[in-house]
């Protein structure tokens, strides 16, 4: 790989461009091709990329990551309330808050490692999403979630464009990018071939190389007069403006805040889609993020009917125990299959999705040591 | 490892490259048709309607029981079963074939109690499905966000149980229609009651659930209640859904307060109801008075679950099955054989609601969405279980008469927990649009 | 004093829940070395057991009426319990102590269900990196819990706590202050039993040879087993003895809080939280930090605690947990060398 980064980089680089950029395409025989669920599709590969820079790279395993998300949301429908419907400065917004929030709980919890890291940053992000639903309500409106309203000032729109009746959609220079249509569905994907360009030039700059040291040993890195923790503070704030683009993002798509999305639970989505995927690897966070976002729009809405559908052809004595144990992992089950299948990517295959690929293409790959493992496939904790 | 990535890269490459090559400008021109998406015009023989309730959640067994209302609503659109309101409604358009000759179909998704999982069920049932109407509800904060992303995608959105005064006031959407009482109603109609029952020299203590509906409702509350001469001594918010709420129960017990007001609804209402009981609050005595509980927003629902805490609860509510009225028989009886219950307060207005809409496309003579608001707007019905209403042009908001209930002391069966005290008319009930403030916006079509 | 008196027994009856959950998750810690996020799912299973307990006793007859119909319109059903029919007083007894009575269910089912789990999939999480450990754990954290939705839907289904004890407690009465203390008797009860289970526990360690070989084999597992020791097998009744002890804890705390299927996962966080407090693999630490981090809850949700510093009730456990990891990197009482570098 390392032998000629820059073609093979290119490549991968055009390559991913063009799958994301014809997603509406390869995705239309599969039923996902509407705009809610790409979006989704590109925002989700963005926070899993930005996960994947902390915990592939390092090996710190952050279980709060959902609140630099949420800051994010928070911050760009702030922009949006304050000063403009433009999505520009909303993102910029989102980013910066997120990178700020990052610095300081990066900061705290990078003081310890190992489980505890895991615990500071759940408690931070536990304590933000408690905030944001409690005392911090004239903020973050709480349960009812932070939208626009009427009497918002605006400052920057009320002084060029003259107010419309009802509520602004968010846009981008004219054209608008929430409330549907594909116009934000290509602004996240944009923004996701850029943000995954950028974790490529990360994965292989000195810096990339230094994190995947402090992840391989970090005391022997120390013990070479090394001090660690910049750079680890460091990686934990790119990943946190990755996810605060990422909230960012939600809401230029769809302007309405809820503090749900800070949950712990949310912060275990992005880790199951990152290893799902496979930590370490470029693409395979996004792969994940896709892969865990279809099950959960397309095969929860498969409902018993569907199955039968399905095996209507069998004789009934097999079709009807084969149905209602099939129902069991569709509809709202899904969430099953889902743990199943990490389960088993946990257990037989640690590098995820990629991995497998890996290992299928090895199978026809004939050349002698065609097929052995990218080192970065491993997951290593930072213990 | 080269060789085996650089396959990969080739592959991935090749195959985007091809598909690109021959799709792209396809893909372009869809993208330009993709405008008109949101409007959802039905071309076929079939007409789609987007239930959003909530299956899970603190909420779950209202949006349950709207489910089963909704349901049982498409059937009597299309023809089907005994025909419920549909006999009583008048004046109607609805002839039981449809609406506008076209069958009437849905979709529905959960809406999990939470905004952002309800906007995103509700984008998927108007994107991917077609769906021409949402409605649902049991959550305000779902109705206000729901409601919201109607408007921008220009759908319309017929909020099913939603209480609190937003919906239809700061928050009110052209798109949006409620036809559910609100919080401040709640107040006008229960403070004479309270007054008559407790006294005019209480202390109240107020148990909200920290979120629009809660808000609105514990100000009305205290508004209405201030009136009559009580004190506030305290009102402290609680998460929704919080489960356990003994650590926010028993600093009331050395409050001085005489009265507890519980702004809890679904789950949350039967969890801190019966904690509170358990806490010995009722058999309490404060300042020489017993300490009483009340619960502005009551449901037979709640109350089975709550069990025998309930009795003699005050509280008010929309509608109740065991009305008089001929509506009311109708509609419970078709529910009732439908499912083995009768129908709850929420089933109620979610039911009326899809009647509604079905008509007003039926006299509309379209479904396109500025032309059915027109034919909402200053609708006046009666046949509906609440005697005369009307959909106030204003505020979207229905002005009927409701109900001031109390848990029964002596239920004969399980379905048969409330008593009906007092039916306050709707001419008690009506109020300037204008102090909740507010804007409907534009009901321009959106790319139609 | 009232005030102060009744947080205090507030604090006491959460602590005692957040410590038995703790000491089961730190038990497993401290002898497997595994990180168990499945910790929760288990002490949800036990809630479910008594569910089903509760289900069992409730299947009924149903003979349907069909001269009668109900004000709703639906035929009159006459539903009577089997229990009831075949047991008569003693079905009916049953059928109110069904809580405490599940607990008979639940020390077999969970015994099992931690065994199977330990051989099935733990054990071969021993050697492998704590990250991979907790993630195939919160896996099937994830898998118990969407089975268990399957089955019992995904709302809350109430439990009665037994009649003679659902009502209030006059504590106060009791020690002579007047009827002014008044506390929920299941509270009482769950605070004693939480009790009674934790010191059960540490008698079994402590008094037994056979605790004594698993303390032994918690500090040096290796010379345990040269001194010709199968400490495997003892670390599966371990494994196991902690499933029991979550699922009891699920089974009399379902009055307090009706089960569903994510309440493991609620608890699992802050159990964590309280284990990490008390010091990772130290049991007498989980168990002063889950009555500590109990009281402090309850005390910070106290009104005049609040309106000096605004919402500190719902931060309060995870600003506690801050504090205490960054000043006490081993915890309250951890022991030197558990999870570091």
């Amino acid at each position: 790989m390392w032998n000629n980064p820059a073609r093979n980089d290119w490549f991968l680089l055009a390559g991913f461009s063009l799958v994301v950029l014809c997603l509406p395409l390869i995705l239309e025989p599969i039923g996902a091709a509407y705009p809610a669920l790409m979006q989704k599709f590109c925002i989700f590969g963005i926070f899993a990329i930005g996960f994947n820079i902390l915990f592939g790279l390092t090996g710190y395993l952050s279980f709060g990551h959902a609140a630099f998300l949420g800051v994010g949301s928070y911050a760009a429908v702030w922009s949006f309330k304050l000063l403009t419907m433009n999505a520009i400065p909303a993102i910029v917004f989102a980013i910066v808050c997120a990178a700020a929030f990052a610095l300081v709980i990066g900061y705290v919890s990078l003081k310890r490692s190992g489980i505890y890291f895991s615990i500071l940053t759940l408690a931070f992000a536990q304590m933000s999403y408690n905030l944001a639903y409690s005392v911090l309500t004239p903020l973050t409106n709480g349960e009812t979630g932070l939208q626009l309203s009427l009497q918002d000032p605006r400052i920057i729109d009320a002084l060029f464009v003259a107010p419309q009746a009802g509520l602004p959609r968010v846009n981008l220079f004219g054209t608008y990018t929430s409330g549907g249509g594909y116009a934000g569905f290509y602004l996240c994907a944009a923004a996701l071939i850029v943000c995954f360009f950028i974790a490529l030039r990360i994965f292989r700059s000195p810096f990339g190389l230094m994190l995947r040291a402090i992840k391989s040993n970090q005391n022997r890195m120390r013990y070479t007069g090394f001090n660690t923790r910049p750079y680890l503070l460091a990686a934990f704030v790119i990943s946190g403006m990755y996810a605060g683009l990422a909230g960012g993002l939600m809401a230029v798509t769809d302007p309405l805040v809820g503090a749900e999305r800070m949950q712990w639970t949310a912060s275990g989505e992005v880790v199951l889609m990152t290893i799902l995927g496979g930590a370490g690897t470029l693409v395979g966070p996004v792969l994940g993020a896709a892969v865990i976002k279809y099950f959960e729009n397309i095969f929860s809405s498969f409902s018993v009917t569907t199955l039968q559908g399905v095996f209507g052809f069998l004789p009934d004595a097999i079709e009807r125990p084969l149905v209602s144990f099939l129902s069991l992992f569709v509809g709202d089950g899904w969430n099953l299959t889902l743990g199943v299948v990490f389960m088993l990517i946990v257990i037989f295959l640690p590098g995820g999705l990629m991995e497998g690929l890996r290992r299928i293409w090895s199978l026809f790959d004939r050349r002698p040591g065609g097929g052995d493992k990218v080192p970065a496939a491993q997951t290593q904790p930072a213990e | 490892m080269k060789f085996d990535s650089f396959n990969r890269r080739r592959f991935l490459g090749a195959s985007a490259v091809a598909g690109v090559g021959l799709a792209a400008p396809m893909h372009f021109v869809r993208g330009a048709y993709a405008a008109d998406m949101s409007c959802n015009m039905p071309t076929g023989k079939t007409v789609t309607f987007g239930w959003n309730i909530p299956l899970t959640g603190a909420y779950a067994d209202e949006g349950n029981d709207e489910l089963k209302a909704f349901k049982l609503a498409v059937k009597h659109l299309n023809g089907e079963g005994d025909g419920g309101m549909l006999k009583t409604m008048k004046p109607t358009a609805l002839k039981g074939n449809g609406v506008l000759g076209k069958k009437v179909a849905f979709v529905q998704s959960d809406s999990q109690t939470k905004s952002d999982a309800s906007r995103d069920g509700a984008k998927r049932m108007i994107e991917r499905d077609g769906a021409i109407m949402i409605s649902g509800g049991s959550s305000s904060g779902v109705a206000v966000a729901v409601q919201g992303l109607c408007q921008e995608l220009g759908v319309i959105f017929m909020a099913g149980l939603t209480h609190s005064n937003d919906t239809t006031g700061k928050d009110k959407k052209r798109y949006g229609f409620r036809h559910f009482f609100n919080a401040y109603q709640s107040g006008l109609a229960l403070a004479p009651v309270l007054a008559q029952e407790y006294g005019k020299d209480r202390t109240a203590y107020h148990l909200t659930a920290d979120y629009t509906w809660g808000w609105t409702q514990e100000e009305s509350i205290k508004n209405a209640t201030e009136k009559l001469g009580w004190k506030t001594a305290k009102a402290v918010r609680t998460p929704l859904g919080a489960g356990d709420f003994s650590q926010y129960i028993t600093p009331v017990l050395n409050s001085g307060a005489d009265v507890l007001i519980l702004n809890h609804y679904g789950k949350d209402m039967v969890n801190s109801l019966t904690q509170a009981v358990q806490f010995g609050l009722r058999d309490k005595m404060v300042n020489g008075k017993k300490v009483e509980i009340v619960v502005p927003l009551f449901s037979e629902l709640m109350a089975q679950g709550a069990g025998d805490a309930v009795k003699g609860i005050l509280g008010t509510s929309n509608w109740d099955w065991k009305l008089p009225d001929e509506a009311t028989k109708n509609f419970t009886k078709s529910f009732g054989t439908e499912y083995g219950t009768p129908p709850s307060q929420a089933a109620q207005t979610c039911y009326v609601q899809a009647l509604l809409y079905a008509d007003a496309c039926e006299r509309a003579g379209t479904f396109y969405a500025p032309a059915v608001i027109k034919a909402l707007e200053g609708f006046e019905f009666d046949g509906m279980g609440n005697g005369k209403t009307l959909y106030r042009a204003a505020d979207h908001q229905c002005f009927k008469s409701c109900l001031v209930v109390r848990g029964k002391e002596k239920p004969k069966d399980k379905f048969d927990l409330m008593e009906i005290v007092k039916v306050v008319p709707r001419e008690d009930l009506m109020y300037d649009p204008k102090i909740f403030g507010g804007d409907l916006g534009p009901s321009t079509a959106k790319q139609c | 004093m009232d005030a102060i008196l009744l947080q205090v027994l507030n604090g006491l009856d959460k602590g005692g829940a957040y410590a038995l959950i703790a000491l089961g998750l730190t038990l497993v810690f401290g002898t497997l070395g595994v990180v168990n996020f499945a910790h929760g799912a288990l002490f949800m299973l036990g809630a479910f057991c008594a569910v089903t307990f509760d289900k069992l006793l409730k299947l009924e007859s149903v003979v349907v009426d069909p001269e009668k119909t109900t004000a709703w319109g639906s035929k009159l059903e006459i539903r009577t319990p089997y229990v009831e029919a075949w047991l008569g007083d003693f079905g009916r007894f049953l059928h109110d102590y069904s809580v405490p009575a599940s607990i008979l269910l639940a020390i077999p089912v969970m015994l099992v269900i931690g065994i199977v789990m330990e051989r099935g999939l733990i054990r071969h999480f021993y050697k492998r990196p704590h990250a991979d450990q907790i993630l195939v754990t919160f896996g099937l954290a994830i898998v118990i819990q969407e089975v268990i939705k399957h089955f019992f839907g995904a709302n809350p289904i109430p439990q009665p706590a037994p009649p003679a004890f659902a009502g209030t407690a006059y504590v106060g009465a009791l020690f002579g202050m007047g009827q002014t203390l008044a506390y929920p008797w299941w509270r009482i009860i769950y605070m004693f039993f939480s009790l009674a289970v934790i010191g059960a526990v540490f008698a079994f360690l402590q008094f037994t040879t056979y605790g004594m070989v698993v303390r032994a084999g918690m500090h040096d597992r290796q010379t345990v087993g040269f001194l010709g020791i199968d400490i495997q097998r003892r670390f599966t009744v371990v494994f196991g003895l902690a499933a029991v002890v979550a699922g009891v804890a699920g089974v009399m705390y379902t009055p307090i809080l009706p089960p569903d299927y994510h309440m493991g996962m609620d608890f699992l966080v802050l159990s964590f939280v309280v284990v990490v407090v008390g010091g990772m693999g130290s049991l007498g630490g989980a168990v002063a930090a889950g009555f500590l981090l109990g009281i402090l809850q309850s005390f910070a949700s106290m009104n005049e605690v609040k309106s000096i510093v605004p919402g500190i009730d719902h931060i309060i456990i995870y600003l506690v947990a801050v504090v205490v990891l960054l000043t006490l990197p081993r915890g309250l009482f951890g022991r030197k060398g558990v999870m570091e570098e």
